[in-house]
């Protein structure tokens, strides 16, 4: 029944993993919450990550709900420190010792080096979380829309994910 | 690799610039408005509050600490609550920071949570949520397609999202291992070049 351990276990590790944002993270949260400890299945690993995306604030806030399933309240209040603490540490750290890196040469080249990886992992998050989400006509359809709306006009995505639900009701409600 | 950004020596600490005129408190309450409202996406809310309205970053200030916290592990929202929260008020500031933006949006979805475990296999939620699930899939490629427009600096960094995508997803090498490798060739390429020569790497 206590989870408490491996949860903080599973959120520190995949905190140190989200170079980019979260969804960087989103291949190992997968194995980690769904394979290797049952916290949740796959599907609703995906509806949760995809209504955060309607929630404001930072986009990986689901994380509480996996805690809260997994710990009720506590488990929650655990994953939340897990999650964000380490990277908060470490941001803090940057922030007293960049402006002294200014003239380090390396920095550029991190920055530069960091940038399409990050890319590359969020695009793998994606496909993680596409093979899940995306199985036929309306879905596949339902994202490239949303992808070239975006594209296009300046609209709030929060709105968009919301229309999602519109059209998946449309879609798949039984007739 | 982060901790590459670390490993020059810690001296003692410069007189910070602490703007003592920000209370805690308005760090807290101002973070916990963008943590409440940032519906879509958290940087326009955090530039529009943060330079605009209460004037505390300037605008240059502003995008240098956006590219740190985009090259530190981490969420950008969170990382920028740390940056402007210690700029503002050292430790105490980031954490009034950190635990402003995070409240609503955790609280949110807690309840959400226990919604979903409730009435998640209602017939008109589960067909909900394959539209939704969907329509996130678009929200992240477009995530991808900015990024790509923004922080990418030649054409040869396609080689190395395309390395990242086919380790985690085609090899299953993992994403801690595929970070330190495709991102420690990555920044060797991009490595500081005094001297121009022409180097045949590829």
């Amino acid at each position: 029944m206590n989870q408490i351990p491996a949860l903080i276990r599973v959120f520190a590790y995949l905190s140190i993993l989200t170079v980019g944002g979260g969804m960087a993270a989103f291949p190992e949260l997968k194995i980690l919450t769904v394979e290797v400890h049952k916290w949740l299945t796959f599907p609703q690993l995906i509806h949760l990550y995809s209504v955060g995306q309607m929630a404001p604030g930072p986009n990986m806030m689901m994380i509480v709900a996996i805690g809260q399933w997994a710990g009720g309240l506590f488990g929650a209040f655990v994953v939340l420190i897990a999650f964000f603490g380490p990277t908060a540490v470490l941001a803090f750290i940057v922030a007293r010792g960049w402006k002294r890196l200014e003239k380090w040469p390396w920095r550029t080249s991190i920055q530069e080096g960091l940038a399409p990886v990050s890319i590359g992992l969020l695009l793998a998050g994606c496909f993680t979380m596409a093979k899940g989400a995306i199985f036929g006509v309306e879905t596949a359809a339902i994202a490239v829309g949303v992808l070239l709306i975006l594209l296009q006009y300046k609209i709030n995505p929060a709105l968009l994910v919301l229309g999602g639900a519109v059209l998946g009701v449309i879609s798949f409600m039984p007739k | 690799m982060s901790d590459a950004a670390l490993t020059p020596p810690v001296e003692a600490l410069p007189v910070a610039p602490v703007a003592a005129q920000v209370s805690i408190g308005q760090i807290f309450l101002e973070f916990l408005i963008i943590g409440a409202i940032s519906f879509g996406g958290v940087v326009p809310y955090l530039r529009g509050s943060l330079v605009t309205k209460k004037q505390w970053v300037d605008d240059k200030e502003f995008v240098e600490m956006l590219s740190i916290s985009q090259s530190l592990p981490g969420l950008n929202a969170t990382n920028m609550a740390i940056l402007v929260g210690e700029k503002l008020r050292g430790a105490m500031g980031s954490i009034a920071a950190i635990i402003g933006i995070c409240l609503p949006g955790a609280v949110l979805m807690y309840i959400v949570g226990i919604f979903y475990r409730v009435h998640g296999d209602h017939i008109w939620v589960t067909a909900a949520l394959k539209g939704v699930a969907a329509a996130a899939v678009g929200l992240i490629l477009f995530t991808v397609v900015s990024m790509s427009k923004k922080s990418l600096s030649g054409k040869f960094d396609f080689v190395f999202i395309a390395l990242t995508v086919i380790a985690v997803n085609r090899l299953h090498i993992g994403v801690p291992r595929t970070l330190v490798a495709v991102g420690l060739l990555a920044v060797l390429f991009h490595r500081p070049r005094k001297q121009q020569k022409v180097n045949g790497t590829q």
